[in-house]
């Protein structure tokens, strides 16, 4: 079952309002208005608005995406147990049984579409709703169905595809329209079904883009191809995308249930009722269980988050990635999934989702949580220096930063990321340890250049100072004075010129030095669209007898030190 | 399959330890930039030292010390400095995927047991006491770098049993004239001293950093400065000030 722009819908966008999701400057997922003014997915966002002016920009949300799901994959496992969430806004389940109960895949699949679209409609009152995209076991049917939740009232589209196999199901399940959002392949026919979809719905892009420029456009194409040549000529997950193709089922062939012990479990004291508490401990649980089953050679494609809460609830879902899961991406499922049982929890919702079956209301803080490596397949992923050396050492640092977020907290322990900016404050943006190391502004000195449309961008961010760069940074900036020969203060006039030179400057209401040089004054006049970050400033760099030198800037007739070369 | 591979990655990590090499001396000292080469008392940062940085360039002074072996390899992480500027480390030569900054509290006691649990695990430390270390608390976590072999770097606060005492003195700025020009290069002068090895007091002149933002040695004649002088003046009149003609710039971002 797949809920078409989930994203926009988690985010409680109405259908008729022009709204976007971006990631990284490209649009993910946009609202019909905006859809009708041009806005697609991959769009820059800057095109974007130029398309529609109106446009909202919304960033991309993945916890609270997959907190509105959690109700929807609540509703679907109403039907059968062991759903698996592929991600927000798409689901599947093994239709083989509850399809014979229903009286048809047709039968199963209609039914769940009305049921999500209930679920939907009673929560959209109260939050905006999910999607759910259902895939099969082996020989079973995949349902799609995709639920868009607008404003309230409005209708929300719920997407169900049933096919042999999850990929061929995600595919029927978006192969249907708003009036018909149920399709059925029957049994067999998958091949032929998949056959006429271009290349690039395999979602390997380096891949399709190689058997394009070979001719071969279509997955029946690639399918025709016999499989040994594909397994010569493109790997492991060429032959993997090739069975895809050919409507194989996508299970791995060397997947296994793994053994029991290799769940990992920890129990919380106190219990957790925050998201946040409960999910630094599944951190390091899902690094645990990494361990466990890498250190057996063995990686995670399925993994089963269960949790009990003190009244006793036990909690469960099942989580599957395309590729291994690592230990960050079984974390951040973990997370996620915590996030949408005690978000539902939260006062003030119970009302709307009491009336539908399947949701386990959590009236308790999480007591328990265990991680179950569902499927688990061989890993033949990196090889480790053979003197354990460097990746030693890397180890060791993680787990001390980790054992030091456990005691003073997990924003205690950051890391830089170089980052784009024109002052010395905006140069290096901190980030949590753990959360990915990515810039807040692109144009970083010596940093990555930004591609777009094939051509390189570096923002240039004129202005920026040079170096060397100040060793201090003050956050925020320290108050000073800064006076000229007579003892008045310095002023900056419109015109950016400074009448009397700077003589003497005081730090903090500490003691008068003498400034030996300075340059300036540097006015910046920044962001003066957006009258929240307007600043306008001029700045300076004095250097004084003690040999000390720093930045100093005046704001609205006030002198600050922003930065020291010490 | 998958198992046997398993059984045979736990062999294999048993070889792994019994075959390992003993520890060499030059494992036990980590690089530095040449510019320190003279100034300490060992060829490189002896694993299990403490090294007190003070003046009014300690912390520039730190970041070049620490450089040498993040650029190598080693992990480094700040503890207590909550302002540092991140670019001067990245200019400095450090990695900013291997330093991470840690927010040390206030008080005492759990300062003294962060800086014990980063002493663990990384190579070099770099602190700044909250106040002055107790004689306790520095002889204890002295002890605890020596026996991990990590390095403790206290910046700008004085540490008691050190055993090297570097001292930034006489800074002079070049580049910066009055009312033109921007900071670009700076000499400095300093003077090392401590315990041991360091026992006899050695000095050194540093451009710190120099016009092309090297950390490196000053040449000691006086008429080679002035002539080295010139340049790094030179270079800094090359290179425009940050602001676009008088007015400033409008600028976007």
């Amino acid at each position: 079952m797949w809920c078409p722009d989930w994203p926009l819908t988690a985010a409680g966008v109405g259908h008729d309002e022009a709204a976007a999701v971006v990631v990284a400057n490209r649009v993910v997922a946009s609202s019909l208005a905006a859809w009708h003014d041009g806005v697609v997915r991959g769009l820059r966002r800057r095109e974007a608005q130029g398309r529609c002016p109106s446009l909202r920009v919304l960033a991309a949300d993945p916890a609270q995406e997959a907190r509105a799901f959690e109700p929807v994959v609540a509703a679907v496992e109403s039907f059968a147990p062991r759903v698996e969430v592929t991600r927000p806004g798409q689901c599947a389940l093994a239709t083989r049984g509850p399809s014979r109960y229903f009286g048809g895949d047709e039968a199963l699949a209609r039914a769940i579409a009305d049921r999500v679209r209930a679920v939907a409609w009673c929560d959209a009152t109260a939050a905006p709703e999910p999607g759910v995209s259902t895939g099969a076991d082996a020989a079973g049917c995949v349902g799609d169905s995709a639920v868009a939740a607008p404003g309230v009232g409005a209708a929300m589209p719920v997407r169900v595809g049933v096919a042999d196999g999850a990929f061929a199901a995600t595919l029927a399940a978006r192969a249907t329209t708003d009036d018909e959002p149920v399709r059925v392949v029957a049994p067999g026919t998958t091949a032929a079904f998949l056959a006429p979809f271009p290349i690039g719905a395999l979602n390997r892009p380096e891949l399709a883009d190689l058997l394009t420029r070979l001719g071969i456009r279509t997955l029946g194409d690639f399918a025709a191809l016999p499989a040994a040549d594909v397994l010569a000529r493109f790997g492991v997950d060429g032959s993997h995308a090739h069975r895809l193709a050919r409507g194989v089922d996508e299970r791995p062939l060397s997947s296994r249930r793994p053994p029991p012990e290799l769940a990992v479990q920890c129990e919380l004291d106190p219990p957790a009722n925050r998201v946040d508490i409960a999910a630094f401990a599944a951190k390091g649980l899902a690094e645990e269980l990494h361990h466990r089953l890498s250190s057996r050679g063995l990686a995670c494609t399925r993994v089963l988050v269960e949790a009990e809460t003190e009244h006793g609830e036990r909690l469960a879902r099942l989580w599957r990635h395309d590729g291994a899961l690592t230990a960050a991406a079984m974390a951040e499922r973990v997370r996620w999934q915590l996030d949408g049982w005690l978000a539902g929890a939260a006062p003030g919702r119970g009302g709307a989702d009491a009336d539908v079956d399947g949701i386990v209301d959590v009236t308790a803080g999480l007591t328990l949580l265990r991680l179950v490596p569902d499927e688990v397949k061989a890993d033949n992923g990196r090889a480790l220096g053979f003197w354990g050396g460097v990746a030693d050492a890397d180890e060791r640092a993680a787990r001390a930063l980790a054992r030091l977020q456990g005691m003073l907290g997990p924003d205690a322990v950051t890391t830089g990321v170089l980052s784009g900016g024109r002052n010395p404050d905006e140069h290096v943006h901190l980030v949590r340890w753990g959360d990915p190391r990515e810039p807040a502004r692109p144009g970083a000195p010596g940093g990555a250049p930004v591609r777009a449309d094939g051509r390189v961008e570096v923002p240039p961010w004129p202005g920026r100072l040079q170096p060397p760069a100040p060793a201090t940074v003050h956050r925020p900036a320290t108050p000073a004075e800064l006076v000229d020969a007579a003892g008045e203060q310095v002023a900056v006039t419109g015109r950016g010129m400074v009448p009397t030179e700077p003589a003497r400057l005081r730090v903090d209401g500490g003691v008068w030095v003498d400034v030996v040089a300075w340059a300036g004054p540097w006015p910046v006049d920044e962001r003066w669209w957006d009258p929240a970050s307007h600043r306008r400033r001029a700045r300076f760099q004095v250097a004084l007898h003690t040999g000390a030198a720093h930045l100093v800037t005046v704001e609205g007739g006030r002198w600050w030190v922003e930065a020291s070369y010490d | 399959m998958a198992l046997a591979g398993a059984r045979e990655a736990t062999h294999l990590h048993d070889v792994v330890a019994r075959t390992r090499p003993v520890a060499r001396a030059d494992d036990q000292l980590l690089p530095v930039t040449t510019a320190f080469e003279g100034l300490l008392p060992w060829a490189g940062l002896r694993r299990g030292a403490t090294v007190a940085v003070s003046g009014v360039a300690a912390t520039s002074l730190a970041l070049a010390l620490a450089a040498g072996a993040s650029r190598a390899g080693s992990w480094c992480v700040a503890v207590g400095l909550p302002s540092l500027g991140l670019a001067a480390a990245v200019e400095a030569g450090i990695e900013l995927a291997r330093f991470p900054m840690v927010a040390a509290s206030s008080t005492g006691h759990q300062w003294a047991s962060v800086v014990a649990a980063v002493v663990d695990a990384f190579d070099i430390v770099l602190v700044r006491p909250p106040g002055r270390v107790g004689a306790t608390d520095a002889r204890r976590l002295t002890a605890r770098a020596r026996e991990r072999g990590a390095v403790l770097v206290s910046v700008g606060v004085p540490w008691e049993g050190a055993d090297v005492r570097l001292a930034v003195r006489d800074v002079a700025w070049h580049g910066l004239g009055r009312g033109h020009g921007h900071l670009g290069a700076r000499h400095v002068d300093v003077t090392a001293e401590g315990r041991g090895a360091a026992a006899r007091p050695r000095r050194a002149s540093l451009w710190l950093p120099d016009a092309d933002g090297e950390v490196r040695r000053a040449v000691e004649r006086r008429t080679d400065l002035h002539r080295e002088t010139t340049a790094a003046e030179a270079a800094c009149r090359r290179s425009p000030g940050p602001a676009v003609g008088r007015r400033g710039v409008r600028v976007a971002g």
